[in-house]
């Protein structure tokens, strides 16, 4: 039944970030991931795609232990990290976090300055040992979300008083700054009109060379123009996993190949 | 145009219907009704406002009488060789003058006033000594004590001629209001006519005013025989150190409370227990609330009755349900994305509440508190089994301890406790003690809606 095609050709060229191996996901009664196996790769965008309600932004979840916040989701199975089981009774998910940073649907800014939004994260792991070193950081990470340039005479204002996608980029080098290894963005441009979405997809881009980013996307075309591996999810099975030019063009399943032509979804 | 139309055109199409110039019957009726029930609303807003309008007026007409208070401006003697017969202003010999040695100073003053106006009274030829005279009763009762007091206070102003505001009694202060008039004072066995024609004379003359009453919004109350000396400071006194206590206890506990409920305690059947409970405590009668303090309080932690220690412990019990309801409500109104945000980024559990979800709740948690607040500031019967109605609020409390632990009364105890007192200058008390305290509460209700638009943050 979970007959996914094993697609580990180039998987030997990068290092493998993170690595699920039958992975369950319940809601309460409700089997929402089933048996998800998947190598995800360093310095790669991967982009998870499949219909409404096929558990992609619950395994996403998994992989930050967002999910640890549900009180009836429970998780089995195992996930690493670097060779290292997340779910492990010693890990700490708030220092998990800070290595595995997160990227909204809506962008959610804290209500306070730009300034504040971005040192925040800084602040609390104490990742800087003075105020210039913090004035350093905040300028690193608006620069590599690409916003320093709008913001920079700005810093002090509120957040929340940015447009949409400037807003997300705002999340994006909220994210960044506490210097992640994977970047988590769930759906990070449903909410953007297409010029703020081509920005954020540019970003992401750039990304790609320092980390490994995980990118939930309702749009295939989003899919295929920022990612390099694909993975399809349907009913909660991972259906497909593989370069993105391949499951675009000449899809393994025939699931995969009904979604990707309209027919489901 | 399907084949049909093509052979027989507006066959199946259903019938025109009436011009949409002309209402039916089904829209004139619905209509009617939507007419009907504005019509039923605005009565009954019209109804609220009419009962409003009237307690407003009645409240007002009844009470800023209170407000002001007769006094006469007298020259009074002070006569050494009464005060002081040794002239040696020592101030226990001093004491030793008691009250009635003062009220001849008086009685003379106004026989000396009538005289210089030249009024014809009866009253003239009143006894200047002895144990009473009909002058006596233009006075209050407590007039010869306010001026030993001062010339304790004083020894200097023995031997002088010193003007003095000496308060009317009553009688004298209802009838230049208006409260009292001539046909009443026919039964009233204290005053005459006699003296009602004294009093129009020399109000002519400008010697007998009224003034504002400041006595009654900073003084203490007074026994039963001086209405006119009964004041709502002391009560105040003690209303503020119970709304401290209260302030000081509801809501850290409260807070705490809610944070923890909402934020960190798991879900099971337990907590719904709790906060089934906690709904049902804020609509229990204040009065259980009051045994309740009684019993665990007084009777058992043997703290002292009538203490607005006491009393704010016990408006805590019934404060508290009130606070930690409006905390849950404003902590969940705080948008879930803000905690995802700071868990995100690696805020721990209580980082991501004490630093964001609060302080987005604080205008929520605020108003809350203060609305449950200013419910405590109301409340009477809780008073009541502690031992804080009834209480003669005499005495301003000697420091801030004193003001915890010492006997005291509350504005509404007070204001109860001058409702049921026979003189109807204590009802108009009353009345005057009910701005006092609408005052207060229109005040807390002011300053939660400056608090909750002042920091009521837009996300």
């Amino acid at each position: 039944m979970y007959d996914t095609p094993k697609v580990e050709n180039d998987v030997a060229t990068t290092d493998i970030k993170i690595s699920a191996h039958g992975c369950q996901v319940y809601y309460g009664d409700t089997h929402a991931i089933k048996d998800v196996d998947i190598d995800i790769e360093d310095t790669t965008v991967t982009a998870f795609i499949g219909p409404s309600g096929c558990g992609k932004s619950t395994f996403l979840r998994c992989l930050n232990r967002m999910n640890d916040t549900i009180d009836v989701c429970r998780v089995e199975g195992d996930i690493k990290i670097d060779g290292e089981d997340i779910y492990d009774p010693k890990v700490d998910p708030v220092q998990l976090r800070a290595k595995v940073g997160m990227v909204f649907q809506k962008p959610n800014p804290f209500p306070k300055s730009i300034y504040d939004n971005i040192a925040y994260g800084p602040r609390i792991h104490g990742l800087a040992k003075s105020k210039s070193d913090l004035d350093d950081i905040v300028e690193s990470a608006l620069r590599r979300a690409a916003i320093w340039d709008e913001v920079k005479d700005r810093l002090l204002a509120p957040g929340t008083g940015l447009s949409g996608g400037q807003q997300q980029r705002l999340c994006i080098a909220r994210a960044v700054a506490t210097e992640p290894e994977v970047l988590l963005m769930d759906e990070p441009c449903s909410a953007l009109d297409p010029i703020a979405t081509a920005q954020v997809e540019e970003l992401i881009d750039e990304l790609r060379g320092q980390y490994s980013v995980v990118i939930v996307t309702h749009s295939m075309q989003q899919a295929a123009r920022v990612s390099q591996k694909t993975a399809f999810f349907h009913l909660g099975n991972l259906v497909e996993y593989g370069d993105t030019g391949q499951i675009f063009t000449n899809p393994q399943d025939q699931r995969t190949e009904s979604y990707i032509t309209g027919r489901i979804g | 145009m399907t084949d049909a139309n093509a052979t027989q055109p507006g066959a199946g199409r259903p019938a025109r219907s009436s011009s949409l110039l002309q209402l039916d019957e089904r829209t004139r009726r619905r209509n009617a009704s939507e007419a009907r029930f504005r019509l039923y609303g605005m009565a009954a807003v019209g109804i609220g406002l009419a009962f409003l309008v009237m307690l407003l007026v009645a409240i007002l007409s009844n009470g800023l009488g209170a407000f002001q208070q007769t006094a006469f401006h007298l020259k009074i003697e002070l006569k050494q060789d009464v005060l002081d017969p040794n002239g040696n202003r020592d101030i226990d010999e001093i004491k030793d003058a008691k009250t009635f040695a003062y009220s001849p100073l008086i009685r003379e003053a106004v026989l000396r006033q009538i005289e210089a106006y030249g009024i014809d009274t009866p009253l003239s030829e009143a006894p200047v000594e002895g144990f009473s005279s009909p002058l006596d009763n233009l006075f209050s009762s407590g007039a010869r004590s306010t001026l030993r007091d001062r010339v304790i206070a004083n020894p200097d102003l023995i031997g002088q001629t010193v003007d003095f505001r000496i308060l009317a009694s009553s009688r004298v202060d209802g009838y230049l209001k208006g409260r009292v008039d001539r046909e009443s004072i026919a039964r009233d066995k204290n005053l005459d006519t006699v003296h009602l024609d004294l009093v129009d004379a020399l109000h002519e003359q400008g010697a007998v005013e009224k003034e504002f009453n400041w006595d009654f919004i900073t003084g203490p109350d007074a026994s039963d025989a001086r209405p006119e000396q009964a004041g709502m400071g002391v009560a105040m006194l003690g209303s503020f150190f119970m709304m401290l206590v209260v302030l000081g206890f509801s809501l850290p506990i409260g807070v705490a409370a809610s944070i923890y409920l909402e934020e960190f305690a798991p879900r099971n059947r337990f907590t719904d227990l709790i906060e089934v409970n906690i709904s049902n405590l804020a609509a229990v009668p204040s009065i259980v609330f009051g045994i309740l303090g009684l019993a665990v309080f007084i009777q058992f932690a043997h703290l002292p009755q009538s203490a607005p220690l006491v009393g704010g412990l016990v408006l805590t019990l019934m404060t508290l349900p009130t606070i930690i309801i409006s905390t849950r409500a404003s902590l969940q109104s705080v948008p879930p994305s803000i905690r995802d945000a700071a868990l995100g980024v690696g805020a721990s559990k209580m980082q991501s509440v004490f630093h964001h979800v609060l302080p987005l709740a604080m205008p929520g948690i605020l108003t809350g508190t203060i609305i449950g607040l200013a419910q405590a500031l109301g409340e009477t019967a809780p008073l009541l089994l502690i031992g804080m109605v009834g209480y003669i609020a005499s005495n301003y409390p000697g420091g801030v301890a004193e003001g915890f632990l010492a006997p005291n009364s509350a504005m509404p105890a007070q204001i109860y406790e001058w409702a049921k007192r026979a003189d109807p200058a204590f009802y108009e008390r009353a009345w005057g003690g009910i701005i006092i305290l609408l005052g207060f509460l229109m005040t807390m209700n002011i300053i939660a809606i400056i608090l909750r638009r002042r920091f009521e943050r837009r996300w």
